[in-house]
């Protein structure tokens, strides 16, 4: 086993990231992902970020991974694909599945950038094959080029539904309707109006009573809902779809965490369980970080930075500090505040704020 | 079910790949999983759960879910949504926790 400095579990814009700025600061950066690419969920990623140009506004998701990935190569910094890690020991071994074989790698620092997945609604049917999260029918549209079916019923209205309804409607898919549960709309107006003039309904107030179908989705029964997020009597109607695509949010996947022993805290502003972290991104254990959608459901624009912020946090805590990493670590900070600023980071404002005053010492 | 134009997207498909689901060959590509290419042929329903028994298809695509469990090449619960395809692999619908054999 040679000496490691900083194990990256997770190549996604988060690990990306923080290879990358540990590695301007003299750290010699691993970063293992489970899957064949990296990128994590950037390589589905087809519309255009927001935001300012320093964080790529107007780049496509899926060019941002690629030019993150590029950055990597041109460094020689060491990549291993279809390598997950699956379990944190006590003693601080990371165990690392590589072609068929368990590899203990023992970092002085590691950063877990493991990202979330897709949550789920129930209602009767909502196991059949038909029923995907927003996510998968990224996955199979965007990298795969196979539609997931001829028309589609859209759960939820936040930015992951209105943007996957957008790029369903490019391939070719016909959205019957985007339902919300809430009175408003989730997510930007910019991307509902594209929707909207389209003619896609969007329906807030409304619910999914059940799915129909015997061996795979062929309907949906929906509804108004009241103020009590009960059924209005009378106003149901069945939609014809052979999908429905269930875009209700995601949840950190903590598994390393947990095992780690991190001091872990619910913020239902983050989206669930979350390690609580300092400004340089570090859990309560020296040495473990934590950054991107893992320590809070955000997008892939704040992960970039909070990414970028645990790389210069391990060099830090490796090797201590510097005018130039200090001048790094503020400018990045700052730049990450930018992007929270807006009436759409709130939720991430508050939460992250609740999740600083959760330090038990 | 597959997108031949796309206003964005270029697909560059890899070279065909045979495999066999439930016996029967059918056509992919190489770098698809199991999933995609079977949905592709128009195959929805990976396999049948535990206690129901009822139809299940994939759910998340990224191997978190166990929604899409498969079994390939004798191997009972692989993920067939992250799971690259092989020619000639041999892949079928797994009937509940699926069976293993042992030598």
């Amino acid at each position: 086993m040679n000496a490691l400095d900083f194990l990256i579990i997770g190549g996604g814009p988060a690990g990306l990231m923080a290879a990358l700025a540990a590695s301007d600061f003299g750290l010699k950066p691993l970063v293992i992902d489970e899957n064949q690419k990296l990128g994590g969920q950037l390589i589905k990623q087809t519309h255009m970020f927001f935001g300012s140009k320093a964080e790529r506004a107007g780049t496509r998701g899926f060019d941002i991974g690629i030019e993150l990935a590029g950055e990597m190569e041109k460094r020689g910094i060491e990549v291993w694909n279809n390598s997950p890690a699956v379990g944190y020991y006590p003693d601080g071994t990371v165990a690392v599945l590589k072609n068929d074989k368990l590899h203990g790698l023992k970092p002085k620092a590691v950063l877990a950038a493991t990202g979330a997945s897709e949550n789920f609604v129930t209602f009767p049917g909502s196991d059949l094959p038909g029923v995907y999260g927003a996510g998968a029918v990224q996955t199979l549209m965007n990298v795969y080029g196979i539609r997931p079916g001829q028309s589609v019923l859209m759960i939820g209205s936040g930015n992951i539904g209105l943007i996957v309804s957008y790029q369903l409607m490019q391939a070719g898919v016909k959205v019957q309707a985007i339902i919300e549960g809430l009175p408003n709309i989730g997510g930007y107006l910019v991307h509902a109006s594209k929707i909207a003039r389209a003619g896609v309904p969007i329906l807030t107030g409304h619910t999914i009573l059940e799915a129909t179908g015997e061996n795979q989705v062929t309907g949906a029964v929906i509804s108004k809902i009241d103020d009590q997020w009960q059924p209005v009597a009378g106003s149901q109607q069945n939609i014809e779809c052979d999908t429905i695509c269930l875009a209700v949010g995601l949840t950190p996947l903590t598994e390393m965490l947990w095992q780690a022993g991190c001091q872990m805290n619910y913020v239902p502003e983050l989206g669930g369980q979350v390690a609580w972290h300092d400004e340089l991104m570090m859990t309560s254990i020296p040495g473990i970080f934590t950054a991107g959608d893992v320590t809070g459901i955000e997008e892939a624009s704040t992960a970039m930075l909070e990414g970028e912020l645990a790389g210069l946090g391990a060099a830090k805590y490796l090797k201590g500090d510097s005018k130039e990493l200090q001048c790094r670590i503020d400018d990045t900070a700052c730049r990450l505040a930018g992007l929270r600023a807006g009436p759409f980071g709130q939720k991430a404002r508050e939460g992250k704020c609740k999740l600083a005053e959760c330090r038990r010492t | 079910m597959r997108i031949e134009t796309h206003p964005i997207l270029d697909f560059q498909r890899g070279p065909k790949v045979t495999f066999y689901f439930e016996g029967r060959p059918v056509e992919g590509f190489s770098g698809e999983t199991v999933a995609a290419a079977l949905h592709a042929a128009g195959v929805k329903i990976l396999r049948h759960s535990v206690k129901l028994n009822r139809p299940r298809g994939f759910f998340c695509a990224i191997g978190k879910c166990s929604s899409c469990l498969m079994e390939v090449d004798g191997v009972p619960n692989v993920f067939s949504c992250i799971t690259p395809i092989k020619e000639g692999m041999q892949v079928r619908r797994q009937q509940g926790r699926g069976r293993i054999t042992l030598d």
